[in-house]
C-alpha cells in the first residue's frame, strides 16, 4: 500500500506516461485530444461536402467519393468527436466534482480510451481500400450496408463494436464512479448537475450500445453468414434494421446532448452569480428525457408504412419530449433573471447554445409532426434540423467547458479576445451554414445528393461560404487553447467570481492527484 | 457513507489495458481479413493475447486483493461494475430477442399480406404463406429445414441441465458461507460439469440440425433468429463454465473466505443471467 502510494505523486515522463497511465486526468486529457484530432478530421470531410455543394453540377469529387464523405464525416463527428469529448470531461471533471481521488476503475478507464484511437484508425482505413469506404450513410441502412456495400463493410463492423466496446466500459465506469466515490455528505440531490447529466447518459449508453452491437452483429451475420435478418426474402425485413437502428440512435442523440444540458446547468449560474434555478426540476426533466428517449424511435421511420397506431404513438411521444427540454430552457432563462450577468467565452457560447439549440428543438417539433413530416423527411431541413442541435448545441456547451475550465486544467487563462473572436466567428458561421439549410430543404431539396437543381444554387453558396468561415474559425479555437497551454498568464485557483463547486477548491492546474482525502461537503 | 476513500486502491501505471487494446485490435482487424479469405494469423494472434490478459490482468487483480489492497468501498465498485455489466449483456440479448419478436409479429406476417399489406403479398411472393416456424421462405435458394427442432427432446434436457446448475451453484454459495470449503468446491465442480454437459448437450443439437433437419443459417429467418439466439447464449455458457472452472480452482487455493468472496459471487450472478437468458429461449424460440 504505501510502496504503490508513493510511486504516484507525480506522473512518469515521456510516452509511456500515456500508454500506461490509470490517472483520470491524463486519461481526461487524452480524450479530448483525440476528440479535437477527430473534429478537424470529420469538419475537413465536411468542407469536401460544402465544397461540392457550392455550385450546383458535379465539380469537386465523384458522386461515389461524395457519399463516402457524407457518411464518414457523420460517423467520425458522432461517435469520435462528440461523444469522446463528453467522456473526456467526464473523466477530467467527474471525480473533481465529487470529490473522488480517480475513476473508480482506472485500468479499465485506460482501456477504455485507447480502444478508440485503433478503432478510427481502422475506421478511417477503409477509405483507401478497394471499393472504398462506407458510403451508405451514417445510419448505416440494410440493404445498402449489406447487401449493396463495399467490402470494406466488415472493418466498419468491427470498427463499430470497438467504439461500442470503448462506449460500454467507459460508461460503466462512470457510473460506477458517481454511484460509489461520492465524498462523504454529497448526497445524490447535491451533485453538480453535470455529474447528474452524465449519471443518465452513462446509464443510456449501457443500454442501448450493446443493441448497436447486435445490430451491426446481424449485418455481418447476413453479409458473410448466409443469414437473413434484413433481407425479405428469408422472411426477414429491411425495416428491422431500422427499428433496432433507432433504438440505439434516439438514445444515442440524448447521450450527445444531456451532459451538454449539464455543463450549460454549471456555467450559466456561474457568469448569472445567481445559484441554478430549478435545481431538483433539473434532475427530472433529464431523468424524464432519458425514459422517453425509449419510446420515440419510430419517428424516424414516419415515411415507412408504418400502421397507423404506430404513427400516432410515435408523434406523441416523440412531441412529449419538448415538455422537459423546455423545463431546461426556461430554468436557464430564469437562472439569468435578474442575474448580474457578465460575457465571458464560455457564458457567451453558453447563452447562444440555449438560443441555438431551441431553434433546433423548434425543427425538431416540427419533423415530430407526422403528416408534416412526410414533407420534410429526407431532407436539408432535417440536416438544418440536427445539426443545430449538435453544432451550436453538443459542440458548442463543449467549447463552453473548455474555455470554463481551462483554467483548471493548465493553471493558465486564455486570451479573452481570442476566445471572443472563436465565439463570434463560429455563432455567425454556424447560422450562416446551417440556417439557409432551412429554406432549401422546406423547398424540397433532398439530403445526401451531390447536385442539385438550380433555384437551390444561391443558399447552398451561403451555406458553403458560411462552413468555410466555421471551420476556419476553429483554428483560432486551435491557437487560443494552444496559446493558453504554453504561454497563457497564471490562473488562480477560482478565476470564476460567481463559479460554485469542489472543482474550484483545487490548485491550478489541479494537482495530478486530488482528493486522497474526501472532502467533507457540507 | 465512512469516509473510508483515503483508502481507496487506485493502482500504479499499468502495461494490461494497453496490451489488452493492441489484442482486441488485432481481433477486429484480423476478423475481417478472415472472413475475406485472408490468413488467420492476425486474428489467432489478438485471441491469443487477449487469452493470454484475461490470466495475467486478472491475476494481478486477485493478487491485489489476498495482499488486502482493496477496501470495502473497492468491493462496492466491483459489484456495481458487475451489475452493470450484466446489463449491458441483457440488452445485447434484447437486440436479438427483439429481432425475434418483431419477424414473428410484423415482418413474416406482412410479407403473407396481413394488416393493410395485401399488395406487398400479392406483388412480392404471392405463392408466400406465413407461418411460424418458417420453413418455407418467401424466395427461393434458401435452405430448407425438413422439421424444427424438437423442444421436448434435447432442448427439455438442456433446460434441466441449466436449472439444476444454479441450484448446485447456489449450495455451493451457501456452503462457502458456512466455511464449508469442500462442500462448497465439490457442488461447484458440479455445476461446472452440468455446464460441460449443457455444451455437449448443444453441440449434440446443432449437429443434429445441419445434418439430420437440414436447419442451417442459410434456413431463412427461422434458422437465423434460431442460430443467433441459442449460439450467443452458448458463448456465454463457454465463458460461465471457465469462469467458474477459475472460480473452482481460487477455491481450493483457499482464495475465499466465508465474508469475502465476491469473484465467486460475480461468477454466480453471470451464470445466473445465463440461466434466465436460456429460459426465454427455451419458451420463445423452441416451444412457442
Amino acid at each position: 500500500m504505501t510502496a504503490a502510494v508513493s510511486a504516484h505523486h507525480a506522473p512518469v515522463r515521456g510516452i509511456r506516461r500515456w500508454l500506461y497511465t490509470t490517472n483520470h486526468k491524463d486519461i481526461g486529457t487524452m480524450y479530448l485530444v483525440f476528440s479535437l484530432a477527430m473534429f478537424f478530421i470529420g469538419g475537413s470531410m465536411a468542407l469536401v461536402i460544402r465544397s461540392e455543394l457550392f455550385e450546383p453540377g458535379l465539380q469537386m469529387v465523384e458522386p461515389e467519393f461524395f457519399n463516402q464523405m457524407t457518411t464518414m464525416h457523420g460517423l467520425i463527428m458522432v461517435f469520435g468527436a462528440v461523444m469522446p469529448a463528453f467522456v473526456g470531461l467526464a473523466n477530467w471533471m467527474i471525480p473533481l466534482m465529487i470529490g473522488a481521488p480517480d475513476m473508480a476503475l482506472p485500468r479499465l478507464n485506460n482501456f477504455s480510451f485507447w480502444v478508440l484511437p485503433f478503432a478510427f484508425t481502422m475506421m478511417l482505413s477503409t477509405l483507401l481500400m478497394d471499393g472504398g469506404g462506407p458510403n451508405f450513410g451514417w445510419t448505416f441502412y440494410a440493404p445498402l450496408s449489406t447487401t449493396y456495400a463495399p467490402p470494406s463493410v466488415t472493418y466498419f463492423i468491427f470498427s463499430i463494436h470497438m467504439a461500442g466496446i470503448s462506449s460500454i466500459l467507459g460508461a460503466i465506469n462512470i457510473i460506477v464512479t458517481i454511484m460509489n466515490m461520492r465524498a462523504p455528505g454529497m448526497t445524490y440531490m447535491k451533485m453538480p448537475l453535470f455529474v447528474w447529466t452524465w449519471l443518465i447518459t452513462a446509464f443510456l449508453l449501457v443500454a442501448v450500445m450493446p443493441v448497436l452491437a447486435g445490430t451491426v452483429t446481424m449485418m455481418l451475420t447476413d453479409i458473410h453468414f448466409g443469414t437473413s435478418f434484413f433481407s425479405a426474402g428469408g422472411g426477414g425485413d429491411p425495416l428491422l434494421f431500422q427499428h433496432l437502428f433507432w433504438f440505439f440512435g434516439h438514445p444515442e442523440v440524448y447521450i450527445m446532448i444531456l451532459p451538454a444540458f449539464g455543463i450549460i446547468s454549471q456555467i450559466v449560474p456561474t457568469f448569472s452569480r445567481k445559484p441554478l434555478f430549478g435545481y431538483a426540476s433539473m434532475v427530472y426533466a433529464t431523468a424524464s428525457i432519458a425514459l422517453l428517449s425509449f419510446t420515440v424511435w419510430a419517428h424516424h421511420m414516419f415515411l415507412v408504412g408504418l400502421p397507423l397506431a404506430a404513427e400516432l404513438f410515435f408523434m406523441y411521444a416523440t412531441m412529449l419530449i419538448s415538455v422537459p427540454t423546455g423545463v431546461k430552457v426556461f430554468n436557464w432563462v430564469a437562472t439569468m433573471f435578474k442575474g448580474s450577468i457578465s460575457f465571458e467565452t464560455p457564458m457567451l457560447f453558453s447563452i447562444a447554445f440555449i438560443v441555438l439549440f431551441t431553434i433546433g428543438g423548434f425543427s425538431g417539433l416540427m419533423l415530430a409532426i407526422a403528416p408534416a413530416d412526410f414533407q420534410y423527411h429526407d431532407t436539408y431541413f432535417v440536416v438544418a434540423h440536427f445539426h443545430y442541435v449538435l453544432v451550436p448545441g453538443a459542440i458548442f456547451s463543449i467549447f463552453a467547458a473548455v474555455y470554463y475550465w481551462l483554467p483548471k486544467w493548465t493553471g493558465h487563462m486564455y486570451s479573452e479576445l481570442l476566445g471572443k473572436c472563436h465565439f463570434w466567428c463560429s455563432f455567425i458561421g454556424v447560422n450562416l451554414t446551417f440556417f439557409p439549410m432551412h429554406f432549401v430543404g422546406l423547398a424540397g431539396m433532398p439530403r445526401r445528393v451531390p447536385d442539385y437543381s438550380l433555384q437551390f444554387a444561391d443558399f447552398n453558396m451561403i451555406s458553403s461560404i458560411g462552413a468555410a468561415l466555421f471551420g476556419l474559425s476553429q483554428l483560432i479555437f486551435l491557437v487560443t487553447v494552444v496559446r493558453c497551454v504554453l504561454v497563457g498568464r497564471a490562473a488562480p485557483d477560482s478565476p470564476w467570481e460567481g463559479a460554485q463547486g469542489l472543482e474550484w477548491t483545487v490548485a491550478s492546474p489541479a494537482p495530478y492527484h486530488t482528493f486522497s482525502k474526501p472532502p467533507l461537503v457540507e | 457513507m465512512t469516509p473510508s476513500h483515503e483508502n481507496y486502491y487506485v493502482p500504479e501505471q499499468s502495461g494490461w489495458p494497453i496490451l489488452t487494446t493492441m489484442g482486441l485490435a488485432l481481433v477486429g482487424m484480423g476478423a475481417p481479413v478472415l472472413l475475406a479469405g485472408g490468413t488467420p494469423d492476425f486474428f489467432a494472434l489478438g485471441l491469443m493475447i487477449l487469452a493470454f490478459i484475461f490470466f495475467g490482468w486478472f491475476r494481478r487483480v486477485v493478487i491485489e486483493s489476498q495482499k488486502g489492497l482493496y477496501s470495502a468501498q473497492m468491493d462496492v465498485s466491483f459489484r456495481l461494475g458487475m451489475i452493470w455489466f450484466i446489463f449491458s449483456e441483457v440488452m445485447f440479448f434484447a437486440a436479438f430477442f427483439g429481432a425475434l419478436f418483431y419477424v414473428r409479429t410484423f415482418a413474416v406476417p406482412w410479407l403473407g399480406g396481413a394488416g393493410s399489406n395485401a399488395m406487398t403479398g400479392q406483388l412480392l411472393w404471392p405463392d408466400f404463406i406465413a407461418a411460424w416456424p418458417l420453413l418455407d421462405t418467401p424466395a427461393t435458394g434458401f435452405d430448407r429445414p425438413s422439421e424444427i427442432v424438437d423442444p421436448f427432446h434435447l432442448p427439455l434436457l438442456n433446460t434441466i441441465l441449466l436449472v439444476s446448475s444454479s441450484i448446485t451453484l447456489t449450495f455451493a454459495h451457501h456452503c462457502l458461507k458456512q466455511a464449508k470449503r469442500w462442500q462448497a468446491s465439490a457442488w461447484l465442480a458440479f455445476t461446472v460439469a452440468l455446464g460441460i454437459a449443457f455444451l455437449w448437450v448443444q453441440g449434440i443439437e446443432y449437429v443434429e440440425a445441419y445434418t439430420h433437419s437440414g436447419l442451417t443459417l442459410r434456413s431463412g429467418i427461422y434458422g437465423s433468429t434460431f442460430f443467433i439466439l441459442t449460439g450467443f447464449h452458448g458463448i456465454h455458457v463457454t465463458l460461465g463454465t471457465i469462469i467458474l472452472l477459475v472460480m473452482l480452482i481460487r477455491l481450493l487455493r483457499g482464495h475465499f473466505n466465508s465474508e469475502h468472496h465476491f469473484g465467486f459471487e460475480a461468477a454466480a450472478w453471470y451464470w445466473h443471467f445465463v440461466d434466465v437468458v436460456w429460459l426465454g429461449l427455451f419458451f420463445f424460440v423452441y416451444v412457442f
